[in-house]
């Protein structure tokens, strides 16, 4: 187990050179050139080429690329991620007011989404095509249709035009007053909770269909326990197992999907930080920004993975060859 | 002899439309969702390719005597802040909406495809790097991946189809590889390459057929996928620029500054967004659920 562990951890190392890699790649070998975009996005139609080649040096664009993703790499790796264009400052210093939001945001849509996902997937599977099932189904292809920018611009006319709610204009920390930090974060929470409940509610329903096919399940019922306890302790358990492993992928499109919320909801969150550092053309800031958001994922699927492991004996982790 | 084609031409013509009429009412029968989603994706194919015809109104026309007029009387949807017919504005951003997204989607799955179906073929040290690269690009959040890329090639629908092909490329890549890797087993597959027949002829002539049906199920998914990014691009402010008519663009202007005075600018972009994903969702469950019974 702990060399499973350790090995895990250590194989996040090639993954973040892998995926910092490519990530320095997109922003320097695309046809697009940042120091172009810079002076030609202000409105001038002829750009210096002196300016230009100044601006180049001053972005380190003329270094070899190599030692450009090296000092970039190495600004990461010291937790530093390179200065923002804008405010000089660390992109680091900026991300530890912001990362906290959008974690905690995730952290709620992921509490939310369950709690509407597992009861309506598990409803639909014990009385499968019923009318409950139907409802479900019918729930969930709304749901998928209605990406979070549709579902939060029309929660966000709903509470201007029915309740008067105006965005607060400042962020409260959870530490400094619960009550109103939670007041900010409940709707943007629902509406990334809800855009994410669909394919969940989908998956628990297949997965607890495929369940009570099982030999076991006929077994438990055979043996005269009571249809609750079967579906509680024989179905609903290891129904529930893939949706750990699914997780990952989940938080990943929660992360991206916060963006979005954070925008229509003033949330200033790692969305925010990425969205203004577009605006003003802040690359620097883009590019960390982006990094963090890919790697963000690495740790969760170790803790899955473990996760899982304990959840689920069959796996033995670290046995045999691995 | 005019006489006998002129005869035989409409019975054949009439046998064909009637066996396409029989095969429709049937598809509609076994899937009404998906008859349902048929019928909003036409819909919406016909007003992207027929708009300058239907739109009542230029959609870049303005109209100073009738600024925020609601939905009803001469403006069917309503008009903006600029007194543009909002119903027009719709039907024109149509076209960029659905052709971006079948164009950059019909790119990505052919690379995705032809990278998929290649590493599983031949398999070794090309699939394990191809498989690596593809890996890393799953894990990235889509929509911060095509901000990303959008920031870096800047605006415009050529940008936007780009980025959409690049999340469209290891999704596809996944499928084909998959179904490659299963097929290879096969016992045609073992009987074609003993009678002589390359490893191109195989891949394609032999291998290549048994991708279409799920592929078809992942095209339908991945537009209503391309068409959602392209919007929330768009809402998000950095591929589209006023006054191009965009869906995304026009739902975003609405939530910041127009909701309590003109809730329709709102209204309307998200309905029509939200149709044409259902349309495309319904279509790809459909396919799905007749591909594979056991998930219904």
């Amino acid at each position: 187990m702990q060399r499973y562990l350790v090995n895990r951890l250590l194989l996040i190392i090639p993954t973040v050179i892998i995926i910092s890699f490519a990530i320095f790649l997109i922003f320097r070998l695309l046809p697009g050139d940042v120091a172009l975009n810079i002076l030609s996005d202000d409105g001038r139609s002829t750009v210096d080429p002196v300016e230009y080649q100044e601006l180049r040096d001053e972005l380190g664009l003329n270094d070899p690329l190599m030692v450009q993703y090296g000092g970039w790499l190495w600004d990461l790796v010291r937790l530093d991620g390179g200065k923002s264009l804008v405010t000089g400052t660390s992109v680091f210093s900026d991300l530890g007011r912001t990362l906290p939001i959008t974690l905690e945001l995730a952290a709620f849509a992921i509490v939310i989404s369950g709690i509407i996902a597992v009861p309506l997937g598990v409803i639909g599977a014990l009385n499968q095509n019923g009318v409950w099932d139907l409802s479900g189904r019918l729930f969930t292809t709304i749901g998928l249709a209605m990406p979070s920018f549709l579902a939060g611009a029309l929660l966000f006319l709903l509470l201007v035009n029915q309740f008067s709610w105006i965005p607060p204009l400042e962020f409260t920390p959870f530490f400094e007053d619960p009550v109103a930090n939670l007041q900010q974060m409940i709707f943007p929470a629902l509406v990334l909770g809800f855009a994410s409940s669909a394919v969940l509610t989908r998956i628990t329903r297949s997965s607890m269909l495929e369940v009570l096919r099982q030999d076991y399940v006929r077994t438990a019922r055979a043996k005269g326990l009571s249809p609750g306890l079967v579906v509680r302790r024989h179905s609903l358990r290891n129904a529930l197992l893939p949706l750990v492993t699914l997780a990952g992928v989940e938080v990943a499109f929660l992360l991206g999907g916060s963006v979005i919320v954070e925008r229509i909801f003033v949330l200033p969150g790692l969305g925010s930080q990425m969205l203004s550092a577009i605006e003003l053309r802040d690359w620097v800031t883009v590019q960390t920004v982006v990094t963090v958001f890919a790697l963000s994922i690495l740790p969760l699927n170790v803790i899955l993975d473990v996760l899982y492991g304990w959840l689920d004996p069959r796996i033995r982790l670290g046995g045999g060859t691995s | 002899m005019t006489s006998a084609i002129s005869t035989t031409a409409p019975s054949w013509v009439l046998g064909r439309l009637q066996s396409m009429g029989t095969r429709t009412y049937q598809f509609a029968r076994t899937t009404p969702a998906g008859a349902v989603g048929a019928v909003l994706v036409l819909t919406m194919m016909v007003l992207a390719v027929f708009g300058p015809l239907i739109q009542p109104y230029g959609p870049l026309d303005t109209n100073f005597n009738d600024l925020f007029r609601g939905p009803g009387g001469d403006f069917l949807l309503g008009t903006d802040y600029l007194g543009r017919d909002q119903f027009s504005r719709l039907i024109a951003g149509a076209r960029p909406a659905i052709f971006v997204s079948i164009a950059s989607v019909f790119a990505g799955v052919v690379i995705g495809g032809l990278i998929g179906t290649v590493s599983g073929f031949i398999g070794g040290w090309l699939d394990l790097t191809l498989q690596r690269i593809m890996d890393g690009l799953l894990t990235m959040p889509t929509l911060i991946l095509a901000l990303a890329l959008v920031t870096v090639l800047g605006r415009g629908d050529v940008n936007v189809g780009i980025a959409i092909a690049t999340i469209a490329i290891p999704i596809a890549n996944r499928l084909t590889r998959a179904v490659t890797l299963s097929s290879k087993e096969e016992t045609y597959v073992e009987a074609a390459r003993a009678i002589g027949a390359s490893s191109a002829r195989v891949m394609f002539r032999h291998v290549g057929p048994n991708l279409i049906p799920p592929m078809l199920v992942v095209i339908s998914n991945l537009i209503s996928f391309a068409i959602i990014i392209a919007a929330a691009l768009a809402f998000l402010g950095v591929s589209d620029s006023p006054p191009t008519p965009s869906w995304g663009l026009m739902l975003s202007e609405g939530v910041d500054q127009y909701s309590t005075q003109a809730p329709w600018l709102v209204i309307g972009p998200a309905v029509f967004i939200f149709t044409t994903i259902l349309g495309f969702t319904l279509l790809g469950d459909a396919g799905r659920d007749y591909l594979d019974p056991r998930m219904r």
